[in-house]
């Protein structure tokens, strides 16, 4: 990113323009249709029913209210239990945090043996895992789902913890190979010649200087399996159904009366957790994309 | 090399040498093999040929799903890389509070589609949806219910997919207007060549590379589509916005006809093997590219 900003700096004096004028029009256009379902959503879920019925989607509520967050939150229903969307966030939670561990772990302990040790067949064994980047998850998913029956792992923590770490596999090695081989080749020979053997350069030399890519797993890897839905849905069983899961529960078993504000605030509280990494981490969480993107 | 660090080697690789052999390859020709199968509810091994394949080529929600697919995929793709485009050659103008414009373009894409789906169906609701604000603004013939009209109903999930990529690819974009040389620009201004013209016929065959990668980001995403579709109409009204990998899922754990989903599954791989690589045998192709 850093490579070729240009060089005139700071602000440049306004000199109105037409093209200039119609450049802001539309991006001030551009920015209104980006923003509006936010806007949506959050002005929904702050209404009551009756005013969502007769009033129109963007009008401000007359009376914001926070009950439906607190509905939503605590007791809106997926099917016949009643206890919030709160379920879906702890099973998110204790979906997600050995996920991101040992999927990260296991990428960077294998891009490090990829890209300094090159064992024989390692290309072989790094094209398999950049092809599967872009294969459909529905060739995998039902073998997978036998072998883990057969194993006893199918429906729970543990079997979803396996099965993000197996389908983050590829953009985590990528990532931490790709960091690794930018590394000086010197750096590693010298630790050799110095008698450290794999885990000791790994543990101390390489893990230390791979933090700003281990920050970008991270955030690559908590948006994507809170995210997720399809293995949450296939893999986790009904004890752990993640929010994502529990959240097209609640909107799309509805029997009777939909509460358009409560849905609204589920969803808004779904987004929660992405929003907040993607607003933190602002231009990390483009590195991230783009270090997932870039490929060899 | 010392044989304890060898050693260590493949220790190390070995998860990823077990998930490469079991969970790739071996789940993966576990699926064609059960295409060619007649399993129902359970695998079976009564070996059909291409008996899947060829009732696949007539079931109607097949087809329908293939249509889909190809209709969203060809104006998502291009909406998406056309809207992107433009949004980062207008943010590299130097234009006033750049960054924010930058994060309000690209928030979406940090949301699930799940979440995506969930707001663009409340947004689009017939009744109390947009169609309304148009009516309440004194617009009574403002019709905009796409959303439960059989033939419309996939540009639905175009818009709400654009809106949740578009960002993406104008954060790629701007990677790239970024890397082109300064001194391009000045020669561009000492010829007195329109801006419009410079992008279109110099800076853009300079970013092929960008689009590349922005290409293959989204192609992806559309053979992976799924979670958009069963949040936004569950496929629906009736089958009119099924997609292939929903297919599958459903015949999967639904219909249960396990030999119809692999003998889907299977198509798609093929397909998307087809498509991509072309693509990306003209990425590798490129002489070293810069970096994002």
């Amino acid at each position: 990113m850093s490579a070729a900003i240009r060089e005139p700096r700071g602000r440049r004096p306004w000199k109105p323009t037409p093209a200039r004028l119609g450049l802001y029009a539309f991006l001030l256009i551009s920015a209104l249709f980006f923003l509006m379902p936010l806007y949506v959503m959050v002005v929904t879920s702050l209404k009551g029913m009756p005013e969502i019925r007769q009033a129109h989607l963007l009008n401000l509520p007359a009376a914001p209210s926070f009950a439906a967050w607190s509905k939503a939150w605590f007791a809106a229903c997926t099917g016949l239990s009643c206890n919030g969307i709160r379920v879906g966030f702890i099973n998110s939670l204790r979906i997600m945090v050995p996920s991101v561990i040992v999927s990260i772990l296991v990428g960077a302990i294998t891009g490090y043996a990829l890209s300094f040790w090159r064992p024989r067949g390692a290309v072989l064994l790094f094209g398999v895992l950049i092809a599967v980047a872009f294969i459909p998850y529905q060739v995998f998913i039902y073998p997978l789902v036998r072998i883990f029956s057969y194993l006893g792992i199918n429906n729970s923590v543990p079997g979803i913890v396996v099965i993000h770490t197996i389908f983050g596999l590829p953009t985590m090695t990528l990532i931490f190979r790709n960091h690794f081989a930018a590394l000086p080749e010197e750096l590693f020979k010298a630790a050799r010649v110095d008698g450290a053997g794999f885990w000791r350069i790994f543990g101390a030399i390489m893990l230390p200087m791979a933090l700003p890519i281990i920050v970008v797993a991270v955030i690559l890897q908590v948006t994507g399996i809170w995210n997720d839905f399809i293995f949450g849905l296939v893999f986790a069983g009904r004890e752990n159904l993640p929010m994502t899961v529990q959240l097209n529960n609640i909107v799309n078993s509805t029997q009777g009366e939909r509460e358009y504000n409560v849905e609204m605030a589920a969803t808004l509280l779904t987004a929660t957790v992405p929003l907040v990494v993607y607003f933190i981490s602002g231009r990390w969480f483009v590195r991230g994309i783009a270090a997932g993107a870039v490929k060899g | 090399m010392r044989i304890g660090s060898r050693l260590s080697t493949h220790l190390a690789l070995a998860p990823a040498l077990l998930i490469a052999l079991v969970a790739y390859c071996g789940a993966m020709g576990w699926t064609i093999w059960i295409s060619f199968t007649n399993s129902r509810m359970l695998p079976s091994s009564v070996f059909v040929g291409l008996r899947q394949y060829s009732s696949l080529a007539t079931n109607e929600r097949w087809l329908t799903s293939v249509q889909n697919i190809a209709i969203f995929g060809l104006l998502f793709i291009a909406m998406a890389l056309v809207l992107g485009f433009m949004l980062a050659a207008l943010i590299d103008q130097r234009v006033r509070a750049e960054s924010l414009l930058r994060s309000v373009f690209l928030y979406p894409f940090s949301m699930s589609f799940i979440v995506t789906g969930l707001a663009w169906r409340w947004l689009l609701d017939p009744t109390l949806g947009i169609e309304k604000v148009g009516h309440d603004l004194g617009l009574a013939w403002f019709r905009f219910d796409w959303l439960v009209r059989p033939e419309r109903v996939i540009y639905t999930l175009v818009l709400a997919a654009v809106w949740h990529a578009a960002g993406l690819v104008m954060a790629i974009m701007l990677a790239g207007l970024r890397g082109v040389d300064p001194e391009i620009w000045k020669a561009v201004r000492v010829d007195g060549i329109p801006a419009w013209r410079a992008y279109l016929f110099i800076v853009v065959p300079l970013m092929r590379g960008s689009f590349a990668t922005a290409v293959i980001l989204l192609a992806v995403s559309v053979a992976r589509l799924y979670d958009l579709s069963v949040a936004m109409t569950n496929g629906g009204p009736g089958i009119a916005s099924e997609v292939p990998a929903k297919f599958v899922m459903d015949h999967l754990f639904e219909r249960g006809n396990v030999g119809l989903a692999t003998a889907a599954a299977t198509t798609m791989l093929i397909t998307v093997a087809a498509v991509l690589a072309p693509l990306m045998y003209w990425q590798y192709r490129q002489p070293a590219r810069r970096p994002l």
